[in-house]
C-alpha cells in the first residue's frame, strides 16, 4: 500500500473549461496534501482542455496530468472509467477526490469498484487521520440526521465525492504550471452515450453553488405563482433563487433551484428561508451559510435552530416588505 | 423485455427522530418502506413491459422482513420476487452489496432468463450513496445510465432522460443496462384488489449464499473496503436574533435595516 502516493483531485470539465466542481477540491486536497507530505495533483480528461489544467494549477494543483483528445470531449462512463484506470494503475495515487455531481457520482463507484476499493459519497468534510493517515471522510447518513466518519483502511486508492459548494476555491496564484500530457490506449467504443442535452430553464443558468447571495422559497408559498415575491426580493439583492424539497415536489419550481439532501449545498453569505420550516434534510444543505435569515409563520419550526435572525411572521406580508426596504435603502446609497 | 428490479426496504427517513439526551437516532416505531427511488424505477420497469410485454421481477437483500418490500412490489407491477438473504451479508458496504446483487442477479437469471434492463432507484433514502448501482453495472460489465428521470424502448436500445445540475440530458444505451431511476414523472401505480391477493399468497424464493453463490471473503464486513469509524449527531446551532414588531412589515424594516449594518444589503 504504501507505493500509493500523492492526493488526486478529478477536475470536472465543460467544453474544455474547469468547472468549479473540481477547482474547490483543491482546497481541501491542498491542506491535506501539506498535512501528509503529498503532492497535490489535478487530473483533466477532456478535448481542448489546456484552459482547465491552467486553471487546476492556478488553484492549487502542484502538478496536472491531463488526456485530451476527441474521444473525451463529453463524458462518458466507459470512456472516462477506462482513462482514469490507466492513469491508477501507472501513477498510483493513495486519495482520489471527485465532485459530487450528476456526472462524479455517475464516474466514481464505477471507477473504485473497477479497482476493489473503497469510495464514501457525498462527504461534506475531510480529515486525515493523524495516526494511520487514512483519509476520514465524514458525510451526512439518514437524510442528514446522523454523520458518520468513514475510513478506507486496507485499498488504495482511498476514494470520496465531495458535496459541491461545501469547500471555497483558493484565489488563483500566478505560478508556472507543471503539466503532464498523457498519451493513453484507444478508449473502449462505449455501449451507452450522451445524445443530446437540454438546458432546463432557457436562458436561466441557476448558479446556486456560485452565488453569494440565495433567497429560497418552500412549503409556505403556497402556489408555483408566489415565487414571483422570492424572485423579486432575490433580484434586488441580487442573488439567487432556491427552493425547499416540499416546493420542487409540488411542482412549483424546477429541481435546478432545490437546496438541501437531495438538492445542492449552498453556503453564501446570506441566504433568506421564506416559508421552509427546516426539515433536517433541507438544513444539510444550507446551514453552512455565514448568515442565515428565516421568515416562518411557525415559531416552532427547526429553520429558527439555525437562523441569525428570524421573523415569525406572514411571509407574504414581510417578504414584499422587505423587498422594498432593500430597494430603499439601496436607492439611498446610489 | 425481460426486467429486474433491485429494491430496498428503508426505515422511513422523514420519521426518524434524535434522541435529545443520548443523542442518538430512535428508530423505534419509525416505519419500514420500499426506498421511494425504487419505487420509481418499478413503475419506470412496469410501464416498459405494459408497452413491449414481457415480465418484472424484483429482488430484494436483505433480512427476513425485506419480505414485505417485495410483497408490496408485487401489488404495484411486479411479476415475481426473490429475497436476497443471508447472515454473512451484514454489514456489506455497497462494494460488497454491488458484489453479492451481481451474483443474485446471475442466480435470478438462471430460473428467469437473462434480464434486458436492470433498474435501481438511484440512492436508497438512508445511506444516500447513489453508489450500488454503477457499482453493480460494473460488476456486471453493462452500460449504465443514472439518474432517470424516463426509460422508453426504441428497437434495440434504451432511451433515458437523465437529470443533472443544469437540465437534462438523453442517453442512449444498447442491451443489457443498468438503469438508476431518480423520482421524475412516475408515480407509483394502485395497488389493485386482485394484486393484492396475488402478492398474498405469493411465496419468495430466498437466495442464500450458497445459492447465489457468493464468495464470503467478498461480502459483508470482510468484503467492505469502507468501515465506520464513528457516528455523531450534527449539531445545530441555535440562539439567533428572533424580531417581533407590531406588524410583520415592522419587523422586515428592521431586519433590512439590521443586514445593512453588516454590510450584507
Amino acid at each position: 500500500m504504501s507505493e500509493y502516493r500523492n492526493i488526486w483531485v478529478f477536475i470536472e470539465t465543460f467544453q474544455g473549461a474547469a468547472k468549479n466542481v473540481g477547482l474547490e477540491l483543491l482546497s481541501p486536497g491542498r491542506a491535506m496534501a501539506d498535512k501528509t507530505g503529498q503532492k497535490l495533483v489535478g487530473i483533466v480528461i477532456g478535448e481542448h482542455a489546456e484552459e482547465a489544467a491552467k486553471a487546476a494549477s492556478a488553484h492549487g494543483a502542484d502538478q496536472v496530468i491531463l488526456v485530451d483528445g476527441p474521444a473525451y470531449a463529453e463524458y462518458n462512463t466507459a470512456v472516462y472509467a477506462d482513462a482514469m484506470h490507466q492513469l491508477v494503475e501507472k501513477y498510483k495515487p493513495d486519495t482520489i477526490l471527485f465532485g459530487a455531481s450528476s456526472t462524479g457520482r455517475d464516474f466514481a463507484p464505477r471507477l473504485s469498484c473497477r479497482l476493489k476499493t473503497g469510495l464514501t459519497a457525498d462527504c461534506t468534510g475531510l480529515d486525515v487521520n493523524p495516526e494511520t493517515g487514512n483519509v476520514q471522510w465524514t458525510r451526512p447518513a439518514f437524510g442528514g440526521n446522523l454523520m458518520a466518519v468513514i475510513e478506507c483502511p486496507n485499498t488504495r486508492p482511498q476514494m470520496g465525492t465531495v458535496r459541491p459548494g461545501v469547500f471555497k476555491k483558493a484565489p488563483a496564484r500566478d505560478v508556472a504550471p507543471d503539466i503532464v500530457r498523457e498519451t493513453l490506449r484507444t478508449p473502449p467504443v462505449p455501449q451507452s452515450k450522451l445524445l443530446e442535452r437540454i438546458q432546463e430553464v432557457a436562458g436561466e443558468i441557476v448558479d446556486l453553488e456560485g452565488a453569494e447571495i440565495i433567497v429560497s422559497g418552500g412549503r409556505g408559498l403556497g402556489a408555483s405563482e408566489n415565487f414571483s415575491l422570492i424572485r423579486e426580493l432575490a433580484g434586488v439583492l441580487g442573488g439567487a433563487v432556491g427552493a425547499s424539497r416540499a416546493a420542487v415536489d409540488a411542482g412549483w419550481i424546477s429541481h435546478e433551484h432545490q437546496v438541501g439532501q437531495t438538492g445542492k449545498t449552498v453556503a453564501p453569505k446570506l441566504y433568506i428561508a421564506c416559508g421552509i420550516s427546516g426539515a433536517i434534510q433541507h438544513l444539510a444543505g444550507m446551514s453552512g451559510s455565514d448568515t442565515i435569515v428565516a421568515v416562518n409563520r411557525d415559531p416552532e419550526a427547526p429553520i429558527f435552530s439555525v437562523a441569525h435572525f428570524g421573523i415569525v411572521g406572514d411571509l407574504f406580508e414581510v417578504v414584499p416588505a422587505l423587498t422594498a426596504e432593500v430597494r430603499r435603502l439601496k436607492a439611498e446609497k446610489d | 423485455m425481460n426486467i429486474l428490479v433491485c429494491i430496498k426496504q428503508v426505515p422511513d427517513t422523514t420519521e426518524i427522530k434524535i434522541d435529545p439526551v443520548t443523542n442518538t437516532l430512535i428508530r423505534d416505531g419509525v416505519p419500514s418502506i420500499v426506498n421511494p427511488f425504487d419505487a420509481c424505477a418499478l413503475e419506470m420497469a412496469a410501464r416498459i413491459r405494459d408497452e413491449q410485454g414481457g415480465r418484472v421481477v424484483t429482488m430484494s437483500m436483505g433480512p427476513a422482513q425485506a419480505k414485505a418490500a417485495l410483497k408490496e412490489s408485487l401489488t404495484v407491477g411486479a411479476d415475481k420476487a426473490y429475497l436476497v438473504s443471508d447472515r454473512a451479508f451484514g454489514g456489506s458496504d455497497t462494494l460488497a452489496t454491488s458484489y453479492i446483487l451481481s451474483r443474485a442477479v446471475k442466480a435470478v437469471e438462471e430460473r428467469e432468463g437473462p434480464f434486458d434492463i436492470i433498474f435501481c432507484g438511484k440512492q436508497a433514502i438512508d445511506g444516500d450513496t447513489a453508489q450500488v448501482g454503477p457499482e453493480l453495472a460494473e460488476q456486471l460489465g453493462y452500460p449504465q445510465i443514472t439518474y432517470a428521470s424516463q426509460a422508453s424502448v426504441h428497437g434495440t436500445a434504451i432511451r433515458a432522460e437523465r437529470e443533472t445540475e443544469n437540465g437534462k440530458e438523453i442517453w442512449e444505451s444498447s442491451f443489457p443496462v443498468v438503469i438508476t431511476a431518480g423520482k421524475g414523472a412516475c408515480e407509483p401505480r394502485y395497488a389493485s384488489v386482485g394484486s393484492i391477493l396475488a402478492a398474498n399468497r405469493a411465496d419468495f424464493p430466498v437466495l442464500t449464499i450458497q445459492e447465489i453463490p457468493a464468495k464470503p471473503e467478498h461480502s459483508g464486513l470482510k468484503g467492505s473496503p469502507t468501515k465506520v469509524q464513528k457516528t455523531f449527531v450534527p449539531l445545530r446551532k441555535g440562539g439567533g436574533v428572533i424580531i417581533r414588531e407590531e406588524t410583520g412589515k415592522a419587523s422586515a424594516v428592521k431586519l433590512a435595516g439590521m443586514l445593512a449594518d453588516i454590510g450584507l444589503v
